[in-house]
């Protein structure tokens, strides 16, 4: 993995040292990348899209906690959840096409806080049915 | 961890940058921005915070009284519609980001400060909701679901509202001719901090508002 600064990919210099970038129908993960742009840096109607299946997720989990009243529903909103949040930080922040070392960072804070406070909801006896 | 070896060829490349190219480029150990990786520490450390936040109000949202509590007083269709406002806030401050990329600053001023409005309205949406729970009875110290429940949903108003602070600092830099295209670090290093306010709420929404007590 290249930890190459992301600054000197801003730069000519450093775009033409990355002769992929000249290739205009240069796909990344089937979204158009720009050419001479930075590492994973779509084309704006990528990130409509991204932005119209969020809208779409939310409006179903509204539906959901209007209609479905069973076993499924929690599972299936917390499902959504995870999916919406995890689009928002690969695409929208760029995760995915960034150093793993920024993934390591947030990655680290997250799950050590997902581990504390579940293991603090379980002290409570939060998931105990009274 | 192998995964995150330094790349030996990256540090000698971002050392020597020549005069008057690569304004941007620093030399780091790393060979990444120290601006980038400290942000990115701050949202994983940030984490940390909204995780005690949400848990916190889980273990208290049934330590209320009768008729106030989440399934009385929670506006679900006024609140979803703050969501969506915010969620679409995430998609202009990226489309702000990839402005700045492509040096187009007209645009890039633009979607930012569309963002910063969109983010005004949630705010406002959230002072609105804060002020018709007063009314109809809870208070911060009216019961400990009240408590954990402004204290969660205020701490993120306040994220946004910072996040408004500083989309509208980077618009007047931008005003001044100070930030140049070769600067879109500075843009991408908000966008995060305003998308890292985004799924916070993306996790608020469903966890306190649409699963029941």
């Amino acid at each position: 993995m290249s930890t190459t600064t992301d600054h000197a990919d801003h730069s000519e210099h450093a775009d033409r040292s990355h002769p992929e970038h000249d290739d205009p129908a240069m796909l990344v993960d089937g979204a158009h990348v720009i050419p001479g742009e930075h590492h994973g840096t779509h084309s704006d109607a990528f990130y409509v899209q991204i932005a119209v299946v969020l809208a779409v997720i939310t409006a179903v989990e509204v539906l959901l906690s209007y209609t479905v009243d069973g076993p499924l529903f929690l599972p299936a909103l917390l499902i959504l959840m995870t999916i919406k949040f995890f689009m928002v930080v690969l695409f929208f922040m760029h995760l995915k096409f960034d150093s793993k070392w920024f993934s390591f960072f947030f990655y680290a804070g997250l799950f050590l806080a997902v581990g504390v406070y579940l293991a603090f909801l379980a002290t409570f006896k939060f998931f105990v049915s009274s | 961890m192998a995964e995150l070896a330094i790349d030996p060829h990256a540090a000698p490349a971002a050392a020597a940058p020549e005069h008057g190219e690569h304004h941007d480029v620093h030399a780091t150990s790393t060979g990444l921005s120290n601006n980038k990786m400290a942000m990115w520490l701050f949202l994983g450390s940030e984490c940390l915070l909204f995780g005690g936040l949400i848990s916190t109000y889980m273990l208290y949202r049934g330590r209320h009284p009768k008729n106030l509590g989440p399934d009385q007083i929670y506006d679900i269709p006024f609140t979803s519609v703050s969501s969506f406002v915010l969620l679409m806030s995430s998609l202009t401050m990226v489309l702000a980001v990839s402005s700045a990329h492509r040096k187009d600053l007209r645009r890039m001023d633009l979607w930012l400060t569309v963002t910063a409005l969109l983010g005004a309205t949630f705010v406002g949406g959230q002072v609105y909701e804060f002020t018709s729970f007063y009314r109809e009875g809870l208070g911060y110290t009216t019961s400990l679901f009240g408590s954990s429940f402004y204290t969660l949903t205020g701490f993120h108003g306040v994220h946004v509202s910072l996040g408004i602070v500083m989309l509208m600092a980077v618009v007047g830099i931008s005003r001044r001719g100070r930030l140049t295209g070769d600067r879109a670090e500075v843009v991408e290093l908000v966008g995060l901090y305003w998308h890292f306010v985004d799924i916070v709420w993306i996790l608020i929404f469903t966890l306190v508002y649409l699963i029941p007590s």
